[in-house]
């Protein structure tokens, strides 16, 4: 398996995985493909003790490919029990995010005026329990400056300066881990706690980062310092490609760019 | 000798119950084991002006359609499969329900549980920093009288979102089994919060695919899944299929080409919709079901077709 086949979805996996590495004995709760994806990579490779479910209500003793049915199972996890968990805090969840901004909230509820907005999204689901109680990061399939904003129109998700201003009760567990995109590798350990880009993927330049994004984004020192996100390990691509996704699903996510195809 | 009394009713007999602004919640979840058989009897009736609490799927799609929503109480409204509820979608970007309450997912369960308890709320972290409290300023904070570490060597009373009770007049479920009186089993792979949401009703009605004698409920079927006891329940309807087109599993998946016709009609043109509704949803609850029969023949026809 030769470095040069590696996929851009294949880098996103395992940077999805690499933040759930150090999570320990937590549940991961991921919300979509490539997080999923990614989850369940760390599970095989470098933190076997993750706690993961069918995203339904079973957790999975084994580790299935992305939506094949359950084959072995550790436990019971119906959504209310999904509650008690966020408040007990043992849980990871990679969110998607419509818009993130600056200080790292989020907004999957509605585009526009909440009175009456221009696209009504899903709602504020979990988000905002979610970043209040546990460990939150994102996933973002197209990085684009209509995702990444200077100022989100709904706060679903909570960043680090708005749980500040709320207070001690939201700030003590407000924990916002890593914004994984498909260009690049984010934190919100900038200045002020904003977004800091952390890593650019394979083949992407820091310009190219900073010009898909609506807002302004950290660097530390010059552009140049900034490193490359790590290519999968051998093993790691093995695990992806004839495990967990041999039907290729993740490329529905993030495609394989044309030129390369 | 006395028994516990008989609660069956009809599906007609429940709406009738029912009362223009009325606050009711309606159980399942998104698009799994919702009350739809009595949700269709709502929409096709002329109750007006009513407050929904829902997990919300097409329930609250159908009936923000027919105009029955002053008000709207909900964490999210999705098919799933379909992310997006092209009905509600459309009823928020034109602005026709006069009143929403976004809360989060949390909030909504801790909401349920105080409305059980009698309480008029229950303090908890969620909502705390997000809009969720700008939306709603009616929605306040409660301090703790209990000092809590701040991590830096002193104290602090932590401030707390006082969720406040989500009381309904009248909860409406649907579940697999239940007998006469009122006793529910759910035989799918979650209770979701429906026991929650006729404790904190005035009066439950329950759906079920099927009513079985009492000792029925537990022949095969561990005691554990028995999530209703008869005291929570005021009415029993006999609906066979009547979560359609949401899952009842195991007696039935969700109905995926089906909710594919209800999504494209409702995001599609008037007279979509229009099409759909003299279809579907003119009859009653016989009329409907033999729709869906006659929609389920067609479609296996095409496939047959296309063979």
């Amino acid at each position: 398996m030769s470095t040069e086949t590696v996929t851009r979805a294949d880098v996103c996996a395992a940077a999805i995985a690499d933040a759930c590495k150090d999570d320990g004995e937590i549940i991961a709760s991921p919300m979509g493909m490539l997080p999923m994806l990614g989850v369940r990579l760390a599970r095989l490779t470098s933190n076997p003790d993750l706690v993961i479910s069918d995203g339904e209500s079973l957790f999975l003793a084994g580790t299935p490919p992305l939506f094949a049915k359950a084959d072995k199972v550790e436990g019971w996890i119906p959504f209310r029990r999904v509650f008690d968990v966020v408040a007990y805090g043992k849980r990871h969840v990679m969110m998607g995010a419509t818009q993130i901004d600056r200080f790292g909230n989020q907004n999957i509820s509605a585009i526009g005026d909440f009175a009456q907005p221009k696209r009504q999204l899903l709602g504020s689901r979990g988000a905002p329990g979610n970043t209040v109680n546990n460990r939150t990061s994102y996933w973002v399939p197209k990085h684009n400056p209509r995702v990444f904003v200077e100022a989100v129109d709904i706060v679903s998700g909570v960043g680090p300066t708005r749980a500040a201003e709320a207070g001690p009760a939201a700030s003590r567990f407000n924990d916002i881990h890593r914004v994984v995109s498909d260009l690049a590798v984010l934190d919100v350990n900038g200045p002020d706690r904003t977004l800091r880009l952390l890593s650019v993927h394979p083949g992407v330049t820091v310009d190219q980062v900073l010009e898909a994004s609506g807002c302004a984004i950290h660097v530390d020192g010059s552009h140049e310092d900034v490193p490359e996100t790590r290519t999968p390990t051998t093993q790691e691509l093995l695990v992806i490609r004839e495990v967990l996704d041999p039907k290729g699903l993740r490329f529905k996510e993030v495609p394989v760019p044309k030129e390369s195809a | 000798m006395k028994g516990p009394r008989d609660k069956r009713m009809t599906i007609d007999e429940v709406v009738a119950t029912l009362e223009d602004g009325m606050t009711i919640g309606i159980g399942g979840w998104g698009p799994r084991r919702k009350p739809m058989a009595l949700v269709r009897a709502i929409y096709r009736s002329d109750l007006k002006d009513l407050t929904l609490v829902s997990w919300g799927g097409a329930d609250v799609g159908l009936l923000t359609r027919a105009g029955k929503v002053r008000k709207l109480v909900y964490a999210f409204v999705s098919l799933d499969s379909i992310p997006l509820e092209p009905n509600f979608q459309r009823a928020r970007q034109n602005g026709t329900i006069p009143e929403v309450v976004e809360l989060d997912e949390g909030m909504f369960n801790t909401g349920l549980q105080a409305a059980a308890q009698r309480l008029p709320f229950l303090p908890m972290r969620a909502g705390l920093g997000s809009d969720v409290l700008v939306h709603n300023p009616w929605i306040k904070t409660v301090t703790s009288p209990y000092a809590a570490p701040d991590g830096q060597g002193g104290h602090v009373h932590e401030e707390l979102v006082a969720v406040p009770a989500l009381r309904l007049d009248v909860a409406l479920v649907h579940m697999n089994r239940a007998d006469a009186h009122g006793n529910a089993t759910y035989l799918g792979p979650d209770p979701y919060f429906d026991d929650l949401f006729c404790m904190a009703a005035d009066r439950a009605y329950v759906s079920c695919e099927q009513v079985v004698d009492t000792a029925g409920l537990t022949h095969e079927t561990p005691v554990q899944r028995l999530l209703l006891s008869r005291m929570m329940v005021s009415g029993v309807v006999e609906t066979p299929n009547g979560a359609h087109f949401t899952t009842c599993t195991p007696d039935y998946e969700r109905d995926e080409a089906f909710q594919r016709a209800y999504a494209g009609a409702a995001g599609g043109s008037d007279e979509d919709w229009q099409a759909f509704h003299d279809r579907f949803l003119a009859g009653d609850e016989a009329a409907y079901q033999a729709a869906v029969e006659a929609f389920r023949a067609e479609k296996q026809a095409e496939k047959e077709a296309a063979k």
